[in-house]
């Protein structure tokens, strides 16, 4: 900084209020980052019932009609599997029902909120980090808690069937699909939040979840589309497809699944794309 | 009033004359695409330069630019061409670094609601990297200082505008910025809370706190600005001390004149009146009429009236103020 003459009506040099030393950027942008993780955290906390009842309501309605209810009166599901191979199928659909959705709620929600009326995201965008990496901690604040989503449905999947479910956990695998699948929820709903108004935000449950949860290999294995072929290709396009079978492959690997090279391909290949379209349209949101 | 390190030995010691630039803007240029392929210029080749210490207003009508200055200065737009450096920081090359000198107040309340009054204050702070025992305390000491403490858990919806307004700027300073910006920040208060905000930024400054206010009421920058910057279509008008651009106008008084019939008359009536620097209409009964030397004007003024015919309803005399430059810079009011 140079000493430039300025003129000034009242003489004397008054001392600072404090001049704050400038970190290094870099380690000033994951102190940032880390506060502002630490700040979601917290509001998560206040907000654990919440976070709990949304999160459980539509699996636990779920599983509970299909797997308990329906074989108790009789009702026929799942085909020709019966009862009891249905509640075993159902378990990585529901969980990875559990998880995109979380990351939607998580980030796409709030990010509407705070790009339309409250314009609460200028005070984010103003902690000393770039913004691409405001855009990167929200997706690590949904990844989160699109895991400890899938973490809480979990157990309901397993106990609630009045029929014994039978898994065998991939670990490996498991414990690689699920960081995966859940920055890959995260980052579709930073698309979206970026992306939607907020008067759209009904719009966006009917025309974009809706068909992603019904049409994503959850309720069936994406292999047994075959006899349906221009809807087993067409659902392609749908992320959930790859987390529901990469978890297929990872609970329950008796039922038919992808193969694990087009899984990963799906999971990594979506997570990209959607990490690029978010990451750019808060971009374009935040800056002009 | 602000928490720590503040010493006043220094004051008054250094030349008046050369103060360190904190804030530097060259050729400052932005343009928007329009609409229909018409590009709009909102920032047009802007040169500040404001000094350590200093309020400096900058003032002009809705959509002269100010808010866009703002904007550039602190890196949420991204200037068309130009430059601007912030405690001298690149905005441009280096948005990240200058953002922890940066402290910012904008027009809407933008306060996270999902935490509470404290909460807000508190993760500000860790986001500029202060350690939670540092950011708790600071956080308890500026809710005392801006006579928040009473409502240090409450959600920051409940807050009345002017609370939300003193947590802002409590916010705003939180993290000690060198520079706080401050984007109409009165806007739609209740003239007791403005008056409070004026208090607080008087306090501030006499702290050293150099601030960058942008608004566009004329008594808010002439109260508390060092210097003003007068804009408007993007361009700087006028820059000085409020004191020297009101000497700028020829005339020393404004004298009011309300009457019945056509304004547009008496206004061409009162130009031949002696001493008239600049006549114009204010309203439909009202003509605005600047003199040079004040003396005697009042009887002058009825007795010119009534020898054009005019029946005089009322009559007033003031000083030039702020508002009488931008109309002689502008030729139209700033409330426009």
């Amino acid at each position: 900084m140079s000493d430039v003459t300025v003129p000034m009506t009242d003489g004397g040099s008054r001392p600072l209020v404090e001049l704050s030393q400038a970190r290094p950027s870099g380690r000033a942008g994951l102190v940032a980052f880390g506060a502002l993780t630490l700040r979601d955290l917290a509001v998560l906390r206040k907000s654990l019932t919440t976070f709990v009842i949304r999160t459980i309501m539509q699996p636990l309605l779920f599983v509970f009609v299909f797997t308990y209810v329906f074989p108790k009166v009789g009702q026929a599901v799942g085909g020709s599997g019966g009862a009891a191979d249905f509640s075993s199928l159902l378990v990585p659909g529901v969980v990875a029902i559990a998880c995109i959705f979380q990351g939607i709620q998580a980030v796409a929600l709030p990010l509407v909120q705070e790009f339309g009326y409250t314009r609460e995201i200028e005070d984010r965008v103003m902690a000393p980090l770039p913004v691409w990496a405001v855009a990167a901690q929200k997706i690590v604040s949904g990844a989160v808690q699109g895991i400890l989503a899938a973490a809480v449905v979990f157990p309901l999947a397993i106990l609630i069937p009045s029929s014994k479910v039978s898994l065998h956990v991939d670990w490996p695998l498991l414990l690689t699909v699920t960081p995966l699948s859940a920055v890959l929820g995260a980052s579709l709903g930073l698309t979206i939040g970026t992306r939607a108004e907020p008067r759209q935000v009904p719009l966006v449950f009917s025309v974009i979840i809706l068909p992603i949860t019904f049409l994503g290999a959850t309720y069936y294995p994406w292999a047994r589309l075959s006899s349906i072929p221009w809807l087993k290709w067409t659902v392609l396009v749908n992320p959930l497809v790859y987390m529901s079978e990469a978890f297929r492959a990872s609970l329950t690997p008796t039922f038919p699944h992808m193969p694990l090279v087009a899984i990963y391909a799906g999971l990594v290949g979506f997570t990209v794309a959607l990490l690029w379209l978010g990451t750019n349209g808060f971009r374009r949101r935040v800056l002009s | 009033m602000v928490t720590t390190g503040v010493g006043n030995a220094a004051a008054g010691a250094a030349a008046p004359e050369t103060r360190r630039v904190v804030i530097k803007t060259t050729a400052l240029t932005k343009v928007f695409p329009g609409r229909d392929g018409a590009a709009l210029t909102a920032v047009d080749a802007l040169d500040l330069e404001v000094g350590e210490g200093e309020i400096f207003g900058l003032l002009g009508p809705n959509g002269a630019g100010k808010t866009t200055t703002v904007g550039m200065l602190t890196t949420r737009v991204v200037p068309t061409s130009g430059g601007a450096t912030v405690a001298g920081v690149d905005v441009v090359a280096e948005p990240s670094l200058a953002k922890q000198a940066i402290g910012m107040v904008s027009q809407s309340n933008n306060l996270d609601r999902a935490l509470t009054v404290r909460e807000n204050l508190y993760y500000h702070g860790r986001y500029f990297g202060m350690g939670p025992r540092r950011s708790r305390e600071a956080a308890d000491e500026l809710l005392e200082r801006f006579r928040l403490a009473d409502r240090a858990g409450a959600d920051v919806g409940t807050l009345s505008g002017g609370m939300a307004q003193r947590l802002m700027v409590a916010r705003s300073i939180m993290h000690r910025p060198r520079v706080l910006f401050l984007d109409e920040p009165t806007a739609g208060l209740d003239p007791q809370s403005r008056l409070a905000l004026w208090e607080i930024l008087g306090e501030l400054h006499d702290l050293g706190q150099t601030i960058l206010l942008t608004t566009h009421y004329m008594e808010e920058a002439d109260q508390l600005s060092d210097r003003v910057a007068v804009m408007d279509h993007g361009r700087l008008l006028a820059l000085d001390t409020p004191e020297a651009l009101k000497r700028s106008v020829a005339a020393d008084t404004v004298v009011r004149v309300s009457a019945d019939g056509d304004p547009a008359l008496l206004a061409r009536h009162f130009e031949g009146f002696d001493g008239a620097e600049v006549v114009r209409m204010v309203d439909d009964t009202t003509v605005a009429v600047e003199v040079r030397g004040s003396k005697g004007v009042l009887p002058r003024i009825v007795e010119h009236a009534e020898a054009g015919g005019f029946t005089l309803s009322d009559l007033s005399l003031t000083e030039p103020s702020l508002e009488t430059v931008f109309i002689n810079l502008t030729g139209k009011d700033l409330r426009e």
